[in-house]
């Protein structure tokens, strides 16, 4: 009886979870969708403990135990500017499980056919670069690497020695069945270096796309695992994730006009071969002090807010909620711009805000608000920099050339919050700071917003 | 090739399409939580790190599957409480 059931639960898990994927598809529905995809994973859990096999209930218990009880802390604890970091934890976690899952099948005392052994290959190799690769890109962004690409002379070379290697170990394996335990952990063991030389010459600014990425991978790497075990559950989960991964991967490359080829293998942001920023002395820049904007503001029929990650590091996302509280009251109508590749990770300058309390239906994409800037009085950009920059649309030389951005330079006036005038972190001058319209106000962007409330009452 | 790996083979493709066709839905304002929500769910490695350990007490393969079964449960457990906390911050 038991066969029977347990199959079955893991096909209303599966459908659990693509339920609670599809609820995300509003903000209104999405946390009962989350709920959704939890119980799904609860039934897995169930029905594989159900499974007479398992013997050795007080080990498993202490397991769940230990891991629940560290990812609830994380969970609780971590702060908003800090899910980038999180995430790529957790995926670099998940991919861990498949690496050890796949382990585990290998080492356990039963002959082995060609055919687990060559899953268990693509299961470790997944699991493991997933792991070092996530455990690089936390570092990086966690401040413990330096965020700029490190590269060496050479480098795609060993990696593509190593990725051969990966395969001849393989059948070497295949071949000779006694060395076969060594050759997986010499698999592994490469596996992780390979993860590790894949994503530190990435650089900061490209690590939406690496974590996406590897979102990506650690549902493969889930799914790998199914074929070395054998179940469905695993396989249609992982590639549910798998799927999900490169969708938002794909976004992230489109939002800065790359390929994924271009941010693995370039490096942009690193010291070589760019020239130095040249700026020409006879371009001035206006500067005003927060109060004498005040009329310009009182004035507007809607502003437009264009947020960066500068915004959120300064913590001046509540105080942007009172500004546009207060504008809001006088009869001006407040957007806020949030561009794909705004913030570190995909959708994070939209959880900034919403943390803030600010309505997401005042939130508006690229697409949405770019038609739009035409009609605005007022933009007010925040710590963005080269998502604004109008030389991505006609100056071919610049790095950003191509690059989708949001046309603020088009409004009546457009004031640019800064804390001085050092280029962002692709180190590429902006020249709409010097644009007729363009107004600059100096200072910590929480500082200038609240003199401005202060002004406004 | 046997029957079993083919139907697996079945599963994965039509599971892949499943996923580019509810996910494309998704809007870009819930990208984060849909990232952190998928990645509780590639914690469902938890299944196979559950019978590694369950079923081989003693073994190294026990061992190597008690550890997957603390980072999976870290992924899921972590996973869902941070999408949840996410998603109850977005109001209208």
């Amino acid at each position: 009886m038991q066969n029977i059931f347990i199959p079955i639960i893991y096909l209303f898990s599966a459908v659990f979870f693509i339920l609670g994927l599809r609820q995300l598809s509003h903000p209104r529905t999405a946390p009962k969708g989350n709920t959704t995809a939890a119980i799904g994973m609860l039934l897995a859990i169930i029905a594989t403990l159900l499974n007479n096999q398992i013997l050795d209930f007080q080990t498993i218990f202490i397991g769940i135990v230990i891991g629940s009880a560290i990812g609830a802390v994380l969970a609780k604890r971590v702060e908003m500017t800090s899910m980038p970091q999180l995430v790529a934890l957790f995926n670099g976690f998940g991919g861990g499980a498949s690496l050890l899952v796949g382990a585990a099948e290998f080492y356990k005392d039963e002959p082995l056919v060609v055919f687990t052994l060559a899953t268990v290959t693509i299961s470790v190799l997944i699991g493991a670069v997933t792991f070092s690769g996530s455990l690089v890109a936390f570092s990086k962004l966690q401040g413990l690497l330096r965020g700029a690409p490190i590269k060496f002379r050479g480098q795609h070379s060993i990696n593509g020695i190593l990725a051969v290697s990966i395969i001849l170990l393989a059948v070497y394996a295949v071949f000779d069945p006694t060395q076969a335990s060594n050759a997986v952990l010499a698999i592994i063991v490469i596996s992780l270096f390979l993860g590790i030389l894949f994503v530190i010459p990435i650089g900061g600014a490209d690590m939406p796309v690496v974590i996406a990425l590897l979102n990506s991978f650690s549902g493969l790497a889930a799914c790998a695992t199914g074929f070395v075990i054998q179940n469905d559950a695993l396989i249609i989960s992982g590639s549910l994730v798998g799927a999900s991964g490169i969708i938002l991967t794909d976004i992230m490359c489109k939002g800065m006009n790359r390929t994924i080829w271009n941010v693995l293998f370039s490096g942009i942001g690193s010291d070589d071969g760019k020239s130095p920023l040249v700026v020409d002395p006879m371009k001035t820049v206006k500067s005003y002090e927060p109060e004498d904007t005040v009329v310009i503001f009182e004035n507007a029929k809607q502003i437009v807010i264009v947020p960066g990650y500068g915004l959120a590091v300064a913590q001046a996302q509540h105080m942007v909620h009172e500004l546009q509280k207060l504008l809001e009251k006088k009869g001006v109508i407040v957007k806020y711009a949030i561009h794909p590749v705004a913030g570190r990770m995909p959708g994070h300058m939209n959880v900034l805000l919403a943390e803030a309390n600010i309505p997401y239906d005042s939130l508006y994409d690229l697409d949405q608000i770019n038609p739009e800037f035409e009609e605005t009085d007022v933009t007010l950009v925040i710590g963005a920099n080269d998502v604004v920059n109008p030389a991505a649309r006609h100056d071919t030389n610049s790095p950003i050339f191509g690059m989708p951005i949001l046309d603020v330079d088009k409004s009546q006036t457009v004031f640019v919050l800064k804390r001085s005038m050092n280029p962002g972190f692709a180190g590429i001058e902006n020249e709409l700071f010097y644009k007729d319209n363009t107004i600059m106000i100096f200072g910590d962007a929480k500082d200038t917003i609240s003199k401005l409330v202060f002004e406004l009452k | 090739m046997n029957a079993q790996l083919l139907v697996e083979i079945y599963v994965f493709v039509l599971a892949v399409f499943v996923g580019f066709e509810v996910i494309s839905k998704v809007p870009p304002t819930l990208h984060t939580p849909l990232m952190s929500g998928s990645n509780a769910i590639s914690g469902i490695t938890i299944v196979g790190a559950l019978l590694a350990t369950g079923s081989l007490p003693g073994t190294l393969s026990a061992t190597l599957g008690l550890i997957a079964i603390i980072l999976a449960m870290i992924n899921v457990v972590g996973g869902f409480m941070v999408t949840g906390r996410m998603l109850r911050m977005f109001k209208k």
